[in-house]
């Protein structure tokens, strides 16, 4: 960029939209802000959506995010429809044409749906918004059968949720085992364990054939036959990037709105969070849809604005936690298979480590993980690229 | 926040445990008035906080200890021990800090009076 910009424009107030303003302020930039949000609501963080929110004991106010004020103006319920990057124009839903000297696309996704359009809807629920958890909430009542479509994150959150509500649940994943590739088999064999144990209903390796029911819907039939019965289902399926707003923007989107890696997408536009794919050092673009990713994003993507050289980076590896049945689980690398496995602790208890060894690179950290050892995390996330003094 | 009060601000004293007890780089949990203060022993003497982050439901007390600076345990925001500010985000809010002494080698928290006069 030729000159630092002296206002910005912030397309999305979730936590990557709301974290760059946040990293603008301490980097030292004073000129105006503006960020607009699709949603009616004040900015919030996602992750107790399907947890503590979920369950009613966090309210609005611990989920908010909080945002600086000082030359910030917020807009909420307003939606980008149209962007031209060459003179940073940014038109709204409401008519508007907004203009600044930068602007930061934090447009996040939204929930990946069942591809049935005749399917029943009542009943039916994904989780991605406040709107959503709200849904969601009022159908979890005690006694009722849910079924959870994809056993990932925010399935097995919510089916744990769920389970402690005093629902009878299900768990559908098309993988042979939950959770695998994001927390390893011995993770993942924990978090199946503790969902059994609490009455949940795990079917995996089959796919959903169709939701039935006319309006409200009343099972879900897999494509092997099998109908579970349902008074409710929430669909946990993934995401897509709401990137068709910059169709004809003439930036470069795919599966996600491409940048490199310090953010930039071209000369005075920088994209962060759920929307953007950053280039990665295999020169590959993914979205990283990740609660840290989007932190670690907005920090270096407004030193790219403000023209600052980029701050010297740790290594970028994906940082995950759950928590489920009162237990936490945290995972800093991928704990693939391939890789061995160390235990500190009991791995059939409450409370253990595990670090992950790349014994073809002489036994380098590649990845951590724990059940219930923040601990014991703290001090192992610390040899992640090392190979330990003791082998 | 400064919670450094004076002896008149003083409401209550809560026993932490003798210092020789509490090891290099350890911490001690002592619950008072409905809340969770950890008592670290840093190179730089003994600090009390709220055992919780300001940012997410985390205990500070299962933190990695870096000199002053405590890691909170779910997302790697540090604070400073002596003063309660976060290094950066996500935490943006100071975690409360409470004078703790040293009486003849036992150790005690204070906590200041409530600013209502009531129980915070």
């Amino acid at each position: 960029m030729s000159a630092s910009p002296r206002s910005v424009l912030v397309v999305g107030a979730s936590l990557a939209g709301v974290e760059t303003v946040r990293a603008l302020r301490t980097e030292g930039f004073d000129g105006a802000i503006t960020v607009l949000g699709e949603e009616p609501h004040a900015p919030y963080d996602r992750p107790p959506l399907s947890k503590g929110f979920l369950d009613g004991t966090l309210g609005l106010e611990q989920v908010a995010l909080d945002m600086p004020v000082d030359g910030v103006v917020l807009r909420t319920g307003t939606r980008a429809v149209r962007l031209v990057p060459e003179t940073r124009e940014v038109l709204t839903s409401a008519g508007e044409r907004l203009r600044a000297d930068a602007v930061v696309v934090a447009t996040g996704a939204r929930a990946r749906r069942l591809d049935s359009p005749f399917g029943p809807e009542q009943g039916v629920h994904v989780l991605r918004s406040l709107r959503d958890a709200h849904a969601l909430r009022a159908d979890l009542v005690a006694g009722s059968r849910l079924v959870v479509v994809g056993g990932g994150f925010i399935g097995t959150e919510v089916a744990a949720t769920a389970a402690g509500l005093g629902l009878d649940v299900t768990i559908v994943e098309t993988q042979p085992v939950l959770l695998e590739q994001q927390l390893g088999p011995l993770l993942s064999g924990v978090l199946t364990v503790h969902h059994e144990r609490h009455g949940v209903g795990i079917v995996t390796g089959s796919a959903v054939g169709e939701l039935q029911g006319s309006t409200r819907v009343s099972g879900v039939r897999l494509l092997d036959g099998r109908v579970l019965p349902a008074d409710v289902v929430l669909v946990g399926v993934g995401s897509r990037p709401n990137v068709e707003w910059l169709a004809d923007s003439g930036l470069p989107v795919a599966d996600g709105v491409l940048c490199d890696d310090s953010g930039l997408v071209r000369a005075g536009v920088v994209a962060v969070g759920d929307c953007s794919a950053w280039r990665d050092a295999d020169g590959a673009h993914r979205r990283r849809q990740h609660w840290t990713a989007a932190l670690r994003q907005a920090g270096v993507a407004a030193r790219t604005l403000l023209g600052l050289p980029s701050s010297e980076q740790s290594v970028d590896l994906d940082y995950v936690w759950s928590d489920q049945y009162g237990l936490r689980l945290q995972v800093l690398g991928r704990p693939a298979a391939h890789l061995r496995c160390e235990v500190a602790g009991d791995p059939s208890g409450e409370s253990f480590t595990a670090t992950f060894h790349d014994d073809e690179a002489g036994g380098v950290i590649r990845a951590v993980a724990s059940v219930s050892d923040p601990r014991g995390f703290g001090r192992a996330r610390r040899s992640v690229g090392k190979v330990p003094s003791t082998a | 926040m400064d919670t450094a009060a004076g002896d008149a601000g003083v409401a209550e004293r809560v026993r932490v445990g003798l210092l020789a007890d509490l090891r290099l780089d350890e911490v001690a949990v002592v619950e008072a008035r409905g809340r969770r203060i950890a008592v670290f022993h840093t190179e730089e003497g003994v600090f009390g906080v709220d055992d919780r982050c300001t940012h997410q439901d985390a205990a500070l007390s299962d933190g990695f200890l870096e000199g002053c600076l405590i890691e909170c345990p779910l997302h790697a925001s540090f604070f400073d021990l002596r003063t309660g500010e976060p290094s950066g985000p996500p935490a943006t809010r100071a975690v409360a800090t409470y004078p703790v002494v040293d009486e003849d080698g036992e150790l005690f928290v204070e906590l200041p009076v409530p600013a209502d006069g009531g129980v915070s």
